[in-house]
């Protein structure tokens, strides 16, 4: 009874694993070592969260008086005159009046320079979301189509030049499709719909788009390749034909996976900076037509944050959108990698 | 009848989608192609920016481009190899840990890259280097403000997934039976992992670098203010210095620059210069990676 579980303990599971004899310092110390490491994963993470937030904290706290004194400090900053008398007499002389600055955050106005300054995050807001809609819009269709095609249309050898040919659309720098988009799109669509600003959300929207694509086609190339192939095969042995198995037994049953392609692409495209600043015009206006500009959450960040204080109310304010950012895109994986994979998973392993 | 109209109309209407990436990609190319070539010249590289930046070349956004990937693939690399080690060899498939990992790495995959600039400058700049700066430099600015290494550094975290997801899954094609053959011969785990596994997956470990590179070359969020600088009259000297770089200069000269119609050569040709390393980088990859995939099959 002892040996055999003496036996049993030192054997135990050394087939493949080889759960060594003796102890080797070198073996201990490398898998002590990998996993501290692989551990850091975890830790940036987590040190992400605490230092965009720890820098966005403070707008809750600051109050009106703290205000005027940034505000004489951008002020002096522009030299401008009508403001000395402030200067003088910062507390009581301000003529203004200044609100607290988180209490602006609701409202309709972005003028984060000003003697009043307001930090109204709607318009930003809004503005993302016109320019997510107009990209999503062109993105998702003609990224789950190409991918139809990939995976059940195309011969063996289109689809070789097809995938990585899409692969390096995703290599593209966003500054590099953002500066197409200033050339060349804004011109182009500029003379197709006539509007008047050059820049706009829809100019905006359509190059994240191509930002987008890459990733929604890659994922849901994968969700349509992951459907059984005897569900096709019986499609078809039933008389069916290949855009009606394609379209009535493989997509639905992908279902789970190209709504997690679309939210990873929604991802992309609500925190891509680069193209938002160079091709929406950034000017927070909160208007429908699609040819207004608009001046998303990222761009403000990016435009913004190099002229800005240390530690002022509006650095603060722009870690706030960054944490906002952050919570939303934190949102978004968790939801497709949590929710849709268990789907995913939980469809094909009660069938097969 | 009907029903055959209609499957043309539907299928050609997916090939259609495929052939209009097909075109955007194409015209990015040759737009990019016929702007730069003709101002793309020998001069054009390794000469400094001229005449407050409408004339000249782009020799130090190169080089800063050049070095702060160097810096970041020496951060990035190791650190990407050995997550990837662990996921592949030693996480248990359902151990709570390995599953907060795979996470982990996929949110730094996801979370926007000008969240990785707004970490970098309150993370870097703002805590390691200002503390640095009054412990070691008696509270003279060196390290608390946007240099290359926090640029870099940031960068590496950013381009973090890019390596653990293709060394992982470049180690996971060698075949079981070879680490069974070392482990037979009396090696020990990380015998095997040093002697055969390592080794093995060398292509996957190179082809997670290139794109780490490209990534990292294309990039122009993350280093908006840890780093990159609008104009610099000399080159990056120490760790410390601010540098110039391929996207943030095509992204300042088509946007902030007084004259914008006057410099388009340059910015059209700058454009071409880091697309064309991109794409190229990119290209190896794809194909690095194919080979992996066949030799797995």
């Amino acid at each position: 009874m002892l040996s055999r579980k003496g036996r049993g303990d030192k054997s135990g599971d050394s087939q493949v694993s080889f759960a060594g004899e003796k102890f080797r310092f070198s073996d201990w110390f490398a898998e002590r070592f990998i996993k501290t490491v692989a551990f850091m994963s975890i830790a940036f993470v987590a040190l992400i969260f605490i230092f965009v937030f720890r820098e966005a904290f403070p707008v809750f706290r600051m109050d009106v008086k703290q205000k005027i004194g940034s505000v004489d400090l951008v002020q002096e900053k522009y030299g401008e005159e009508e403001v000395t008398p402030a200067t003088a007499n910062p507390v009581s002389g301000s003529a203004i009046k200044v609100s607290k600055p988180s209490s602006t955050l609701l409202s309709n106005i972005w003028m984060p320079v000003s003697d009043n300054p307001r930090y109204g995050l709607i318009p930003l807001f809004f503005g993302t979301l016109k320019v997510t809609i107009i990209a999503l819009l062109f993105a998702a269709p003609i990224a789950i189509l190409a991918a139809i095609y990939t995976s059940m249309f195309a011969k063996p050898w289109i689809r070789e030049i097809i995938k990585p040919a899409i692969e390096l659309l995703a290599g593209f720098p966003s500054v590099v499709i953002g500066f197409f988009a200033l050339m060349v799109l804004a011109t182009v669509f500029q003379d197709i719909f006539g509007y008047a600003s050059r820049l706009n959300s829809f100019v905006g929207g359509f190059a994240m788009s191509l930002a987008a694509i890459p990733v929604i086609y890659t994922i849901t190339e994968d969700a349509l390749t992951a459907v059984p192939k005897t569900y096709i095969e019986a499609s078809l042995g039933l008389g069916a034909s290949r855009r009606q198995t394609a379209f009535n037994v493989v997509l639905p049953a992908a279902v789970p996976g190209i709504f997690a392609a679309v939210i990873l692409g929604l991802g992309r495209i609500f925190g891509e900076t680069m193209i938002a600043l160079m091709a929406t015009g950034n000017a927070a206006l909160t208007s429908i037509n699609p040819f207004e500009s608009v001046r998303t959450l990222s761009a403000t960040i990016g435009a913004e944050m190099a002229e800005v204080v240390f530690g002022d109310t509006h650095y603060s304010v722009l870690f706030l959108i960054g944490s906002l950012l952050f919570i939303f895109t934190f949102a978004l994986n968790a939801i497709s990698e949590f929710y849709f994979k268990n789907l995913v998973i939980r469809k094909y392993q009660s069938k097969k | 009848m009907n029903r055959n109209r209609k499957d043309i109309i539907i299928e050609s209407l997916t090939g259609i989608s495929v052939l209009l990436i097909i075109f955007i990609i194409i015209s990015i190319l040759a737009i990019t192609i016929k702007g730069g070539w003709p101002n793309l010249s020998w001069k054009f590289l390794i000469e400094f920016p001229k005449d407050g930046m409408t004339k000249g070349g782009i020799f130090p956004a190169i080089v800063g481009t050049a070095l702060m990937t160097l810096i970041m693939t020496i951060a990035a690399v190791p650190f990407g190899v050995i997550t990837a080690v662990y996921l592949a060899e030693y996480a248990k498939e359902n151990s709570v840990f390995a599953k907060t990992i795979r996470f982990a790495v996929k949110t730094l995959a996801v979370v926007p890259s000008i969240i990785f600039g707004l970490f970098g400058l309150g993370f870097f700049i703002g805590f390691i280097g200002q503390n640095m700066d009054k412990i070691f430099n008696g509270g003279v600015l060196k390290w608390g403000q946007p240099s290359i290494l926090w640029a870099s550094l940031t960068m590496a975290l950013l381009t973090l997934p890019v390596v653990i997801v293709s060394v992982e899954e470049a180690i996971r094609t060698i075949p079981v039976e070879m680490r069974e053959a070392s482990l037979a011969l009396g090696a020990t785990k990380w015998q095997t992992i040093r002697r055969v596994v390592l080794p093995g997956s060398l292509t996957g470990i190179l082809t997670g670098t290139i794109l780490a590179i490209s990534r990292g070359a294309g990039e122009v969020a993350p280093i908006l203010f840890t780093g990159a600088a609008y104009y610099l009259s000399d080159l990056p000297h120490s760790l410390s210095d601010q540098f110039m770089s391929l996207g943030y200069h095509i992204y300042i000269m088509s946007t902030q620059s007084s004259n914008v119609d006057a410099t388009l050569p340059i910015q059209f040709a700058t454009t071409l210069v880091l697309l064309l390393l991109t794409f190229s980088l990119n290209a190896i990859a794809v194909i690095l990676r194919y080979r992996i995939r066949k030799k797995a099959k």
